[in-house]
Order: structure tokens, then sequence, then C-alpha cells
């Protein structure tokens, strides 16, 4: 009887079953179908195991796409998770000011990501754009559009200006969380303001950091929409990242098949990545125990 | 070490006060000595903590001074009065070893890695923390934590006083008993004055030498745990000291009788006589009495009110209302001319037990006075 009623639970969990079925596992499984065969037309296919996978894998496109991308994410964590965390720091802790400068952190987080794009096209242009016309302006020539440099810093300042918000936001709710007593007992102890950050602070925002430097890496390491707009992944290949050569694949040449086979690789690598960190950043501040 | 001199402290955490209520911290003028175990006792917002803070500076008080050993240290922060503060939970540098978190006060003032160490380990055997030393503070149990926090204040030899805000609030029962001892022994080690926040009187009674009791703002007595049960100068002390809190009847005093009134003030007749029924005073309550004005009301403990089963010389019928086991005694609760009293019954008699109707004697000595709230002395 027990074992009967224990059974009929199971009714309760399909409604998510077959919402995670169509939202995730169907999709996945498309794709996994189109990395081992080879596609002509509707009806007209043959499969060919690991063929694609070979081929990706020894795509030199593939690999420098995959070097810039590690070079992008890197770089993008490297400069929002310290800067995020000096502004949360510098932020007021309570009154009109808390509220305002949330608010304006909050600003760049609501505009849709292409529009983020454009914003920064027209912001950077050499003629016309505030920010690259008064660099322009200084004697210094810049275009984005032309210096493989110039874009890589162009996208880096609008990745930093779109999302180190994030980093501040999830940083401040980690600080404003510490008990006040935790200062308090430092004050008595005589820490220097460096020891309160090393010792109390920083400590007691590992939960948070680690969440703001898994989507940070997440995001950047996906990046699409931003470089699509803003440069479409040149001048030359220079800022073709993997999820730009990814569409190029698919959709420009329409080999779907390389394009499955990249894709499910991606999504390795980001899974991985993913739960590396998270394993690093769990035990950083346990160890010794 | 230092003895504590409150000179006319009072605090408003409102910019400009203007009437009394304004203030959280009303007139506080006293003077606890050097080594003293003091607890601070009170209802959560009587203004203790306010008090505990401009004690270790985080608090200037809006009006007065406050010195250390004659020093003036009003405007002085925490990290320059050497006091030591023990918070309500356990303030640890979680990332730190527990030898490093005791260690840290001393290598913040500069003094060398030898001398470090050897008053840490010093410490740490005071404190029975030194098999813990290697390990990290954080996965040590709330005691130990605790222990560790009190450690980072005795490391400094220099500690005027330290400061417990409700130390034992995140400890098991079990474990409190033990850490109130260990405290008491090291105050008596090391001559420490002593401060100790605390809302329940059993930790302040069995910790300190000098209970503070704290109501509305304002310190009402301060007393040893004795003087507090016995002569608690304010109906608050009566009520918050002693569990059961004192029991108070209106009286008007008559000679050397104080005449019990009912709750609507109607003095307290014996109905076969009409005449005024009392509890008789002694001579010098009764001339207290006769000097005081305002209105009267007359105090007795629960230990102290006897209970018969049949009337005796003396005594006064009232209506049982309960009786409550509390294991090694009894709680008895009773009405008197409409108010409710309550006695500690310590013997077993079986005559009361189911008795609808009791004796209550006013032991002569026990009895104590007050009017407008304040004991009569």
């Amino acid at each position: 009887m027990n074992k009967w009623e224990d059974n009929r639970a199971w009714f309760l969990v399909i409604p998510v079953f077959i919402i995670v079925a169509f939202s995730a596992i169907l999709p996945l499984m498309t794709v996994v179908n189109y990395s081992v065969q080879d596609i002509f037309g509707p009806g007209d296919r043959m499969f060919v195991g690991v063929e694609w996978f070979k081929e990706v894998l020894g795509d030199s496109r593939l690999h420098e796409a995959l070097l810039k991308q590690f070079l992008f994410s890197g770089l993008v964590l490297l400069i929002e998770i310290p800067l995020g965390i000096g502004i949360a720091l510098l932020m007021p802790k309570k009154g009109w000011g808390s509220s305002l400068s949330l608010v304006l952190m909050a600003l760049p987080l609501l505009i849709p990501w292409n529009v983020i794009g454009t914003i920064w096209i027209v912001f950077t242009r050499p003629d016309i754009g505030l920010l690259g016309s008064f660099i322009n302006g200084m004697g210094i020539p810049f275009d984005h559009t032309a210096s493989p440099i110039q874009a890589w810093i162009t996208l880096i300042l609008m990745e930093v200006w779109h999302w180190t918000p994030l980093v501040v936001l999830l940083a401040y709710a980690g600080l404003r969380a510490i008990p006040e007593a935790y200062f308090q007992a430092a004050k008595i102890d005589g820490a220097s303001a460096w020891a309160v950050f090393k010792y109390i602070q920083l400590p007691k925002m590992r939960g948070v950091l680690t969440i703001a430097i898994l989507l940070r890496f997440m995001d950047s390491f996906l990046i699409y929409a931003e470089p699509f707009v803003l440069t479409g992944g040149g001048p030359g290949n220079s800022t073709t990242f993997l999820s730009i050569y990814l569409v190029k694949i698919a959709v420009g040449q329409f080999d779907l098949g390389p394009a499955a086979a990249f894709s499910l690789i991606y999504f390795l690598i980001v899974l991985l990545l993913s739960w590396l960190f998270y394993q690093v950043l769990q035990n950083a501040g346990k160890g010794g125990a | 070490m230092a003895q504590i001199n409150l000179n006319k402290i009072a605090h408003s955490y409102i910019k400009n006060p203007k009437s009394d209520s304004d203030y959280a911290l009303k007139l506080i003028d006293n003077i606890w000595d050097d080594g003293g175990a003091y607890a601070l006792l009170g209802p959560s917002g009587c203004g203790k903590t306010t008090l505990l803070n401009i004690i270790s500076g985080l608090l200037v008080p809006s009006k007065g001074r406050i010195l250390f050993d004659g020093k003036d240290v009003t405007e002085l922060p925490p990290e320059k009065r050497n006091i030591a503060q023990v918070f309500q939970f356990p303030v640890l540098y979680d990332t730190m070893s527990v030898f490093d978190n005791l260690a840290f006060p001393l290598r913040n003032r500069g003094f060398d890695e030898d001398s470090v160490k050897k008053r840490v380990l010093e410490i740490a055997e005071v404190l029975d923390l030194t098999p813990f030393l290697d390990k990290k503070a954080a996965g040590l149990a709330a005691d130990a934590k605790q222990k560790i926090s009190l450690g980072r204040g005795l490391v400094r030899s220099d500690v005027a006083a330290i400061l417990f805000d409700e130390p034992l609030t995140v400890i098991d029962p079990n474990l409190k008993w033990q850490l109130r001892c260990k405290l008491k022994e090291i105050h008596e080690q090391l001559k420490l004055t002593l401060i100790y926040v605390t809302h329940d009187q059993v930790e302040a009674l069995t910790f300190a030498d000098k209970v503070v009791v704290m109501y509305g703002g304002e310190i009402v007595q301060i007393g040893t745990p004795q003087e507090l049960f016995e002569n608690p100068s304010h109906k608050f002390v009566g009520y918050f000291i002693g569990s059961p809190g004192m029991n108070f009847l209106p009286c008007k005093v008559d000679g050397n009788m104080a005449v019990i009134q009912d709750i609507n003030g109607v003095m307290m007749k014996n109905n076969a006589i009409a005449q005024n029924v009392g509890i008789p005073l002694n001579d010098y309550l009764s001339k207290l009495a006769s000097k005081a004005s305002g209105h009267l009301e007359l105090g007795i403990r629960p230990l102290y009110l006897r209970v018969h089963a049949n009337e005796v010389n003396g005594s006064l019928k009232a209506k049982v209302k309960s009786l409550q086991d509390h294991g090694n005694f009894k709680i008895l609760t009773a009405i008197l001319a409409g108010h409710t009293l309550r006695a500690r019954l310590d013997e077993e008699d079986k005559a009361i037990i189911g008795a609808e109707d009791v004796w209550l004697e006013f032991p002569i000595d026990w009895i104590r006075l007050f009017s407008k709230e304040r004991l009569l002395k």
C-alpha cells in the first residue's frame, strides 16, 4: 500500500519532466542527431559517426576563436571582478545616496544587448561619436573598425560598462549582509582597512563572488550580440569569438553537421570550466581546515 | 584594568532631543570599581546596549563624560580605549586559524612575533583552546568560538575592561553554565573589570558582583544579587528579579497595619465584624509609611509569602487559582481582594493541594513598602 502511494508521487513530477524535455533535452538531442549525420536535404541524410567532430577539432580557425574567447573572458573577469568589488566598497551604505547609486548601477543592465552594441557604435564613431571624436580630437587616431587592438579595447570597454554593475550589485549585497559587529570587533582589534577587507569583507563575500564569477564567465564566454552588432567579428577575424564563428558556420555556410558538433563541444567546454570555477571557489575559503 | 567613571552621561539617537522621552539613556552618573564584575540587566530597549557602546567607544554620548582611571576617553575611538568586546554571536576571522585569530590584535599593534606567540599560548591555556590552535576558527563549535572572541580581548595585557553583549545567546544551555564558570574563573584569575550585558537574570546574578538594573533608559538599582532580591529599590526590580516576580498590593497604612485595597480601591473588610483587615507592619515600616506621600504598595517575594491550609493568627484568606509544579517546588497562584498573588511552596503540604481557599501570612520582616514605584527606606 505504501509503495503504491510513493509511486504515485511521480505523477506530480511529470509536468516538470515534460517542460525540461521540450526546453532542454529535445533540442539538445536534435543537435546530437545532426552532429553525427551528413544532411543533404529533407529525408536525405547519412550517418557519419564522429566525422564532424574530427573536422571541427582540427579546424585552425576554431582554435583561434577559442583562444580569443579565453583571452576575452579572462580579461573581462580580471577587470570586472576587482572593479565591481571596488565600486561596491565605495558606494554609500545608507540614505538616498545608496538608492541613487543602486539605480545608476542597474541602468546598463536594463538595456537590451543588441541596443548596447548600437549605442556603442554611435558612441565610438570616429566622426560623430562622443568618445570616438574626443579621442581623435586629442590627436590619437581612433577607429575600431580599422584597428584590431582598438576593436578589442572598445569591446572590452563596452563589456565592462555593461556588466560590471552586475558584479557591483552582487558584491554590494554581500557587503551589506555582514553584521555590524564584525566591523566593531575589527575596530577594537585595531585592524587596518586593508585587514578588514582581507579578513572580513572578502571572505564574507565568497558566496556572492562565486556567483558573480560564474555568471560573468559564462556570459562573456557565450558573448554574441554585442560584438556582432559592434564589429561583426572584424576587422578581419580579430573579434570573431566562438559564437560568432559558430553562427557563420551554421547560418552563413549552412554546414549543419559541423555546426552541431561545434555546439556540443562549446557546451561541454562551458560546462567543464564552470564546474572547475565553482569547485575552486568553494574550496578557496576552506583550505587547511 | 580600570575604574570606569560615567560622569552625567545621557544619550539620544535623535539629533536635537527635546523631551525626556527622546533620550535612550537618561542621566547616568556612576563610578564602577576597578576589577569588578558588573552585569547590566534589563529588558530589551532599556538602554543597556547603548550604555555598553558608550563605554566601548562605538558611541559618543550626547551629554556627559566618560573616564577610565580618571582619564577622559569620551571622544576616543574603541581602538584607543583599551577595551575588548565580546558580541552576541561569535565574531571571528573565518579564514584564520585559532592562533592567528588570537594573535590578530597583538600583530595589529606591532608586537614582535616572539611575544605574540608567548601571550597567545598563555591565553589559549587559560581558555582551554590549546588543542585547537592550529585549526581554522570557522569549523569550531559556538562555545569555542565565543571563547576565541573573548581571547582576542584577553591577549592584550593593556585591556582596561572587557565588555560582553549577551555573549551566551547562541550557546547551548548545558554549555552556558560551563562558559559562565569559565568567565568567573578568568575574572578571579586576571582581575579584569568585566561588564556583562544580559536580559537573563540568572546569568546576571551568577556572573556579577554587582548587578546594574536598567529600566527605561535609567539605572534603577545597583547592588549585589542579594540586595536586589531582598530590597528592590524600584517596583521594576521587584518584578524583574526573581521568578516569579514580587507580589504587589495597593494599601493604606493605618498605624502599624497595612490595609489592603481591592482592585476598585475599596478597603478590604472582614465581613463578619465590618472592620478593616490589615497586615501587621514593623515599627520601621509604619514610621516610613507615615512620612510617605502618594499611593502606597506593599510588596513581598513569593518565596517569603507563607501559605497555610487553615487560618492562623494574622493571615488573610485567599482563593486558590492554580498550583503549578516546577519540579522541586510549586507555585501557588491565589486571588486576594481581586489581586493575584504568587507564593512559592518548597515543602509538600498535602492540605494545600486541592484546597479551594488558603490563608496567606505575610512575615513581618519580608514586607516592603513602595511609594511612586520606589522602595521606602
